[in-house]
């Protein structure tokens, strides 16, 4: 009995004991990311201090403008990233190599869990401002169609399949991506604007100093925790095609129990804003607009740092089934 | 590649027409759907003629999903892929000719289905040159986008489930477009119908574009 598990515990382990370090070097962090991680910190620090207490309310929003602190940023970081989709997506149609196919199905997850968080905090803020979670404006429409596009790129991405087949067909999603939400776009803001004006979403013209800057805190922290994903999501999957590669029996279990863990992950956006959006639909009630303030924050952020917890761990999991020379970062 | 689009256009409405799956399966499912409509909205409210427009293109949509799966379902039995594959046909012509097969049966069901909410929803068919002028492109974009996304999902256990998830989303403009064009036509306000078949024949041309770029790609893989 105690030799079998002896000899499962060396089948599993690719390395011996002694050539496993011990330090950080088993993860998919590297002293960039170190320094970006630190970056964001910082930016979280003054974010929360500039739109949460040091700026002040907006005349006409109220204190739920403090939401679009992070409501913004965390759009027009999703728009981003599918940008990036698509433009890796067409260069991995043209160069076909690992590494396009790796940045374009990165940029697509971190886009998913983007856009989720971006329709979650969109709702909280509808509901005190316009007084319904939805609203058939043309941006809200667009956004949702996004989300629905990207959920079909993962639910095509996380079938089992050949790793060419797989980024053949992914790249020719993500490459029709960025044009698809034009169309959406072109279509849904014509179509709203033929029965209504386009009164919602008006850009506040009278944003004072303290509102711009938060504002901009927001956008650069939510673009770096971008990179900072990026980085992550990248090197998880570089690891997690390596881990495929090396063909152990080990590691096709380990895949196979991943399978299952990665099922229950693809959820995790949606599933990490929906236990806090039930009560909130339950309420009848106009609740206090720090109630949704809070609630919108908390989910951004809890969403993301929940994200890049898992990618992390997936990332030490994974970088520890490797020889060290394959996880040299920089 | 016209010739090799002709080539499989035939070829797929050679089957078609033996096997008679559209004339008796997909067209009585779109009827089939307007009943339903009639069932979930108040015929008497005049909600039905309201949106028959509406209800016309979802019928439309719905059934476009079975007429693509079953376009590659062709394709899937005895290797046929490979075939293709293996024909020297290019492969831009294969992805229009079986764009152009798939738009045919799917004019078969407009025309149908025109007749359906004529009948059934009491609609009365004005405008008929922007009705024309509707289907046309948003019949071109339905076959060609479902082509294309048609045969990413081909070859898959899961391509049934698939399939709308990723087409339905992508068709959401035509079915806005061609919705409004048709309510424009259905209420003698043609000038609001024009611009939507603009957008329409945008649409079709975009995913005409890709399906012939991408096409070669997605035929490689098995």
């Amino acid at each position: 009995m105690t030799t079998q598990s002896t000899e499962s515990d060396r089948t599993r382990d690719p390395l011996p004991a002694r050539d496993r370090p011990d330090d950080d070097t088993v993860s998919t962090s590297s002293r960039a990311t170190r320094v970006l991680g630190a970056l964001i910190l910082v930016g979280l620090v003054v974010l929360g201090w500039v739109g949460l207490v040091a700026s002040a309310a907006d005349r006409e929003l109220g204190d739920t403008v403090r939401l679009l602190y992070v409501h913004v940023p965390a759009a027009i970081t999703a728009y981003l990233a599918c940008f990036v989709t698509t433009a890796a997506s067409a260069v991995w149609l043209w160069k076909r190599t690992q590494w396009w196919d790796l940045v374009a199905s990165s940029a697509a997850e971190i886009a998913t869990v983007l856009t989720a968080i971006t329709l979650v905090t969109g709702m909280l803020w509808g509901r005190p401002t316009w007084g319904a979670y939805w609203v058939w404006d043309a941006r809200l429409t667009t956004t949702a169609l996004l989300f629905l596009l990207l959920l079909g790129y993962q639910a095509l991405r996380s079938l089992p399949a050949d790793r060419g087949v797989r980024n053949r067909r992914s790249a020719v999603i993500g490459l029709l991506l960025v044009p698809n939400v034009v169309v959406v776009n072109r279509s849904v803001e014509w179509w709203r604007s033929l029965h209504q004006d386009p009164t919602l979403f008006r850009p506040d013209p009278q944003l004072d100093g303290l509102m711009l800057f938060a504002w901009f805190v927001g956008w650069l922290t939510m673009t770096l925790v971008f990179v900072w994903l990026l980085f992550h999501r990248f090197r998880v999957g570089y690891l997690r095609d390596r881990v495929d590669d090396l063909g152990l029996e080990v590691a096709l279990a380990e895949r196979r129990a991943e399978g299952a863990a990665d099922a229950a992950d693809a959820g995790l956006p949606p599933a990490a804003g929906a236990p806090a959006l039930a009560p909130v639909f339950a309420a009848t009630q106009p609740a206090n607009a720090w109630t949704f303030v809070t609630l919108g924050w908390l989910v951004t952020w809890a969403s993301i740092g929940a994200y890049a917890l898992w990618l992390v761990r997936t990332g030490r999991r994974l970088a520890a089934q490797l020889p060290a020379e394959e996880r040299r970062w920089m | 590649m016209l010739r090799d689009a002709r080539l499989v256009a035939g070829k797929d409405l050679r089957l078609e027409w033996r096997s008679r799956v559209t004339i008796g399966q997909v067209a009585p499912f779109a009827l089939l759907v307007l009943v339903l409509f009639a069932f979930a909205f108040d015929p008497d409210s005049g909600s039905l003629q309201r949106a028959a427009a509406g209800l016309f293109w979802v019928a439309v949509l719905f059934s476009s999903v079975l007429a693509v799966q079953r376009s590659m379902a062709m394709e899937a039995a005895d290797g046929n892929r490979d075939a293709l594959r293996l024909s020297l046909l290019d492969p831009g012509g294969i992805f229009l000719g079986k764009a152009a097969a798939v738009a045919v049966q799917l004019v078969v069901l407009e025309v149908v289905l025109l007749i359906g909410i004529a009948v059934l929803y009491g609609t009365r068919l004005t405008g008929a040159g922007l009705l024309l002028a509707t289907c046309a492109p948003a019949t071109a974009g339905i076959a060609a986008a479902g082509t294309l996304y048609g045969v990413l999902a081909a070859g898959l256990r899961v391509r049934e489930t698939l399939l709308p998830l990723l087409l339905l989303p992508v068709l959401a403009p035509v079915l806005i477009g061609a919705t409004q064009a048709f309510d424009a036509a259905l209420q003698g306000d043609l000038g609001e119908g024009w611009p939507w078949v603009g957008l329409l024949t945008v649409f079709a041309l975009l995913y005409i574009a890709s399906g012939v770029a991408a096409f070669g790609p997605l035929l490689e893989e098995s």
